[in-house]
């Protein structure tokens, strides 16, 4: 690791005006991918601000319509709440097969979604479910908020503060996991809420993204068979030593599949 | 730049002072001479630094120093109370569950941290070998290791 200084915030306002004042803040949640990052210095920032110690940044409050996560929740505490394993099966089911345990004891909904990589799970669950991020500025909608490679809508200093998930009337989640690093090679999280469908998948592409195509033929029949013959195009997907692009492409189908069969089961 | 911190390490105070970059696993092993946390991989996968934070496994080679500030920190060296091995110790002795060793103390923390998660249900060999998923044994001695697991459970649980 290059040399940072470290400090704590007290608050949002703390942190984002520790941020402001220094050369190249960076902010830490559970430093899941953050400090492997910075020990191969991939980054160097001259400040590692912890955002560990802000009051009330964690919790999981779930109503009748939706279920809210604030952002430093860890992902353990997501898999083991029986309000969301009650509310969004899917969703819990996901927190719990990110990583391993010693991962999901420190790593935070928050910092996964706002770190964006490709092949996190959470972002995939953002995309299928239709979540909305709050941060300390506003709200951003799933459909605005990835933008590309580890890029989001997120401005610089602009912290999440909560994720909001409406509560669909069925989801699924399936995932073809890395078997060393349990990142997703393919996600796929589909979902059903009223007449809204989506499909949103993570590990495929630059960041996740929704199947219109197979979003519309689950409109007409919300089974497996229905986007089984739904192949997405190769060529803008990831390629690398662990699978192809062409790979890639059939996992989605495949695991598109799969997570309907799960929904309607 | 350097960065003052205080936890408790296997019951005694410390009080740190250390470049804000230095990890825990580095602390642990480097200034605190407790080398029983190993350093397998480096890269958050295979277990061997697994240390208890607050009573909850976590990987120490992912994790600032600084960052364990004013916790109660458990490693392999503090299980042991007045000479007799914690029940998972005694089990993986028994069990023979280790060939090498390297990955041992990483598996019997975190092996207590399935136990503590699962408190008061039966263990299954299934559970067992799905929640090791972060602990890395390149002798390939998992089986015995589940059967230790399986059997301090039962111990654990009385």
């Amino acid at each position: 690791m290059y040399e940072f200084t470290y400090s704590k915030a007290s608050s949002v306002d703390d942190a984002t005006s520790q941020f402001g004042a220094a050369e190249e803040g960076k902010y830490m949640s559970g430093g899941m991918t953050l400090l492997p990052t910075l020990k191969q210095r991939l980054a160097r920032p001259s400040n590692v601000i912890d955002l560990a110690q802000v009051p009330d940044m964690s919790g999981i409050e779930v109503t009748g319509d939706t279920v809210s996560i604030k952002a430093m929740t860890r992902h353990a505490a997501v898999n083991a709440s029986a309000d969301v394993q009650g509310a969004i099966p899917a969703l819990a089911k996901l927190a719990g097969g990110i990583g391993d345990p010693m991962v999901r004891n420190r790593g935070t909904i928050g910092g996964s979604i706002a770190n964006n990589d490709p092949a996190a799970d959470y972002p995939g669950s953002v995309v299928g479910l239709g979540a909305t991020i709050h941060t300390n500025k506003r709200e951003i909608a799933a459909d605005d908020f990835f933008l590309d490679l580890f890029e989001t809508a997120l401005e610089e200093g602009e912290i999440i503060t909560k994720v909001t998930y409406p509560v669909p009337d069925r989801a699924g989640y399936m995932k073809f996991p890395n078997p060393a690093s349990r990142y997703c090679i393919v996600g796929v999280m589909v979902s059903q809420k009223g007449s809204e469908i989506r499909v949103g998948v993570t590990g495929a592409g630059a960041c996740a993204f929704r199947v219109p195509e197979m979003e519309a033929a689950l409109a007409s029949s919300f089974t497996p068979e229905a986007v089984a013959d739904i192949k997405i195009p190769d060529g803008d997907l990831n390629s690398d030593i662990h699978a192809s692009s062409e790979y890639r492409a059939h996992l989605v189908t495949v695991m598109a599949k799969r997570a309907v069969a799960e929904a309607i089961a | 730049m350097s960065v003052k911190f205080s936890f408790t390490i296997n019951g005694k105070s410390v009080e740190g002072d250390v470049e804000d970059r230095t990890l825990l696993v580095q602390y642990i092993r480097e200034h605190l001479g407790l080398t029983g946390t190993h350093v397998g991989c480096d890269t958050t996968q295979c277990g061997c630094c697994t240390v208890h934070i607050d009573g909850i496994p976590m990987k120490s080679c992912t994790m600032l120093a600084v960052q364990a500030d004013g916790c109660d920190v458990t490693t392999i060296e503090g299980l042991a109370t007045d000479g007799e091995l914690h029940p998972m110790q005694a089990a993986f002795r028994e069990n023979h569950a280790l060939q090498c060793g390297f990955c041992t103390p990483g598996m019997v923390m975190s092996a207590i941290g399935i136990v503590d998660r699962h408190k008061g249900e039966k263990l299954d060999e299934k559970t067992v070998r799905h929640e090791l998923e972060g602990n890395i044994c390149r002798c390939t001695g998992y089986h015995n290791i589940v059967k230790a697991v399986l059997a301090a459970s039962e111990v654990m649980n009385k």
